[in-house]
């Protein structure tokens, strides 16, 4: 059995209209070990939803595609599979997804009990009634929600319950990727930390792999092992927690996010946030995505595409670091 | 000497009916700030700080107590009279998508106070300030003609910011400016209002949920529970000495983007925020709290300064120091 349970190379996804194209995704390269929790972080628009969205093959129909690349999910080509297979064995099967807001993720009009269920009947063959019926409630209080409350509809829980109950769904067929998109963006400080231990407890029980999509640097800090920023859809640095925090080298962009977000430990007097807006992705620029906001600007960076930095794990496309690289290799 | 406070709260309520019952969004507040400082108000969603922030500013009646400006008593002034305070006082909100009108343009939303309060009937007038406005706020020229739907979140934030100073106010209550916005741009904000303030000497009411953005903003923070306020202290005192057990949870419970703190697992508390409905007497902290005791419940808990300036209400503060 391979390290690697995901392995994403050369992925480019496209949103067309008749308007214009959107280049959503760009040519990333990812990679996740079993076990593991990788932390895709990013800005509104960075492409961090549509990579997901890729990998379970949810893009919509019309307008996105994906133009080149390969998905590969346990030795197997997940962009090559027929749908048919996707939504029998892999869908919610082997990988599941918690979305943002688990207010529109629930139905309104169905007990969350049934709809945990439905997951569960759709992905196993011959359970009968009563096993679904105690799988359900089996779930539900490995997300620390009581069993009775099976019969209850989404409007009688909180936005912290609710998203338990998504997460308890997301578990039920014990996949081994979870995609968690953003899961505690719309919760409170309180109810998300109370969710991330879950969440974390959860995964080092049943030895699944995570992919964990947020703006929050910090949850990355709390929760993952390996790191890939994304800007403009590209990864422009990507790593294992310790290289992307503490490594002595970085993109620009990353030095930035860390700049921008305040300090509880030390005072400022002031943020130091990256001047200007990440570019248009329906008019992407030649060079560097980043090279407009960049203060370490060079001649280079708006011709050709940033040069990639390597070194062990940690890997940087920036030009800054060219020289350095190809001493090393030297 | 002790100046007189811009703002000021004497056991602020507001109630809201709920059937025969009453939801006790703002129970007995009394803050005051002074000119050209800030007043961090945190908590979690619904405990009555948003509710606070705008029955300051006379969005909202108030059920009970006095609100005064500048020493004025403005609790009861008619929509008339109050009229003339309006200028003076402003709100930016949370949400730079809804509290833009989409049929205005960038002009017409800065203009629009200008030409409800300010003596400035010339048209060129409007026109010289509205880019006067915009240029304070850091928004290009280019954009005085386009909608809301063709600017980005921190862009529209701008506005909304721009509305808020048309006409020079001296205290603006922040409902939360940062929250719908990413950190790079939420920076950007951050920086922008803390320059308004030290060039015009502004005094802000700061709301929000995020702790690390208050300490960065604030001058005193309060901490409010379920209508309440818990603990009210200078910042920099709140950070080094939380007292109240649950200003103690959420700054646990707040992720640091350092891994070397990763080791330290934070300390989770249990339950969620009661209901505000006819909330019984006594500490509404108490069903999630592990201090709690037979004295937290059946009275309710003063609010004591336990040391200058840092006041908290929780029997058990005395016992922490």
């Amino acid at each position: 059995m391979s390290e690697k349970l995901l392995e994403i190379s050369n992925l480019s996804v496209e949103y067309r209209t008749t308007d214009e194209t959107v280049y959503a995704v760009n040519g990333i390269d990812l990679e996740i070990r079993r076990g593991k929790t990788l932390g895709l972080v990013g800005e509104t628009g960075a492409g961090k939803t549509t990579t997901a969205l890729s990998i379970l093959r949810l893009l919509p129909d019309r307008t996105g595609r994906i133009t080149s690349g390969s998905i590969r999910f346990d030795g197997e080509d997940l962009l090559t599979l027929p749908e048919d297979v996707i939504r029998h064995r892999i869908r919610g099967e082997r990988i599941a997804m918690i979305f943002q807001d688990p207010m529109t993720s629930l139905n309104p009009v169905m007990t969350v009990g049934f709809q945990i269920a439905e997951a569960i009947r759709y992905h196993t063959d011959h359970l009968s009634k009563e096993q679904i019926e105690k799988r359900v409630e089996e779930v539900l209080e490995l997300v620390g929600i009581q069993a009775e409350r099976k019969k209850e509809y989404p409007h009688q829980f909180s936005g912290g319950m609710k998203q338990r109950v998504v997460i308890a769904m997301a578990l039920s067929c014990e996949p081994d990727l979870l995609i968690a998109d953003e899961p505690t963006t719309a919760l409170d400080v309180t109810i998300q930390a109370q969710v991330l231990a879950i969440m974390d407890e959860l995964r080092e029980r049943l030895g699944m792999s995570m992919i964990m999509i947020t703006h929050d640097l910090a949850i990355v800090a709390q929760t993952c092992d390996n790191v890939a920023v994304m800007y403009a859809g590209e990864i422009i640095e990507n790593g294992t927690l310790e290289d992307v925090f503490t490594g002595d080298k970085h993109h620009p962009y990353t030095i930035g996010l860390f700049g921008a977000i305040p300090d509880l430990e030390h005072e400022t007097e002031r943020l130091s946030p990256i001047e200007g807006l990440m570019p248009d992705p329906a008019n992407l620029p030649s060079g560097c995505a980043f090279a407009e906001r960049c203060p370490y600007r060079m001649d280079i960076c708006e011709k050709a595409h940033a040069a990639v930095y390597t070194d062990g794990t940690h890997r940087i496309a920036c030009n800054l670091y060219a020289d350095e690289n190809n001493k090393g290799e030297a | 000497m002790e100046k007189n406070p811009l703002i000021q709260t004497v056991g602020l309520k507001k109630y809201f009916p709920v059937g025969k019952r009453k939801l006790h969004a703002v129970d007995d507040i009394n803050i005051s700030i002074q000119e050209g400082s800030t007043l961090g108000v945190v908590g979690e969603s619904g405990c009555g700080k948003s509710t606070l922030g705008r029955t300051i500013i006379r969005l909202l009646e108030p059920t009970a107590g006095q609100i005064f400006y500048d020493g004025k008593d403005i609790t009861n002034l008619s929509e008339q009279a109050m009229k003339e305070y309006r200028e003076y006082i402003q709100i930016i909100f949370q949400d730079p998508y809804s509290s833009l009108n989409p049929r205005q343009s960038v002009s017409d939303a800065i203009a629009m106070p200008l030409k409800l309060h300010a003596n400035l009937d010339v048209r060129q007038d409007i026109a010289k300030r509205t880019k006067e406005l915009m240029d304070t706020v850091g928004l290009a020229q280019r954009l005085v003609n386009s909608y809301p739907h063709e600017l980005d979140g921190g862009r529209r934030q701008r506005v909304c910011i721009a509305r808020a100073l048309a006409l020079n106010p001296r205290f603006i209550v922040c409902d939360e400016p940062v929250s719908a916005l990413d950190v790079s741009i939420q920076a950007q904000i951050l920086n922008l209002l803390m320059d308004l303030q030290r060039d015009n000497g502004l005094t802000y009411m700061f709301i929000t949920h995020d702790l690390s953005v208050v300490k960065h903003i604030s001058d005193e923070i309060m901490v409010m529970y379920v209508g309440q306020c818990v603990e009210k202290a200078p910042y920099a005192e709140l950070f080094k000495h939380p007292l109240h057990p649950y200003t103690r949870a959420l700054l646990s419970a707040i992720p640091v983007p350092n891994i070397s703190m990763r080791a330290k697992k934070a300390h989770v508390i249990r339950g969620e925020i009661s209901t505000p409905i006819d909330p019984k007497p006594g500490c509404r902290f108490a069903p999630r709290c592990e201090h709690c005791s037979e004295r937290c419940t059946g009275v309710d808990i003063p609010l004591n300064e336990v040391s200058p300036g840092h006041f908290v209400a929780c029997p058990y503060a005395e016992e922490n120091l």
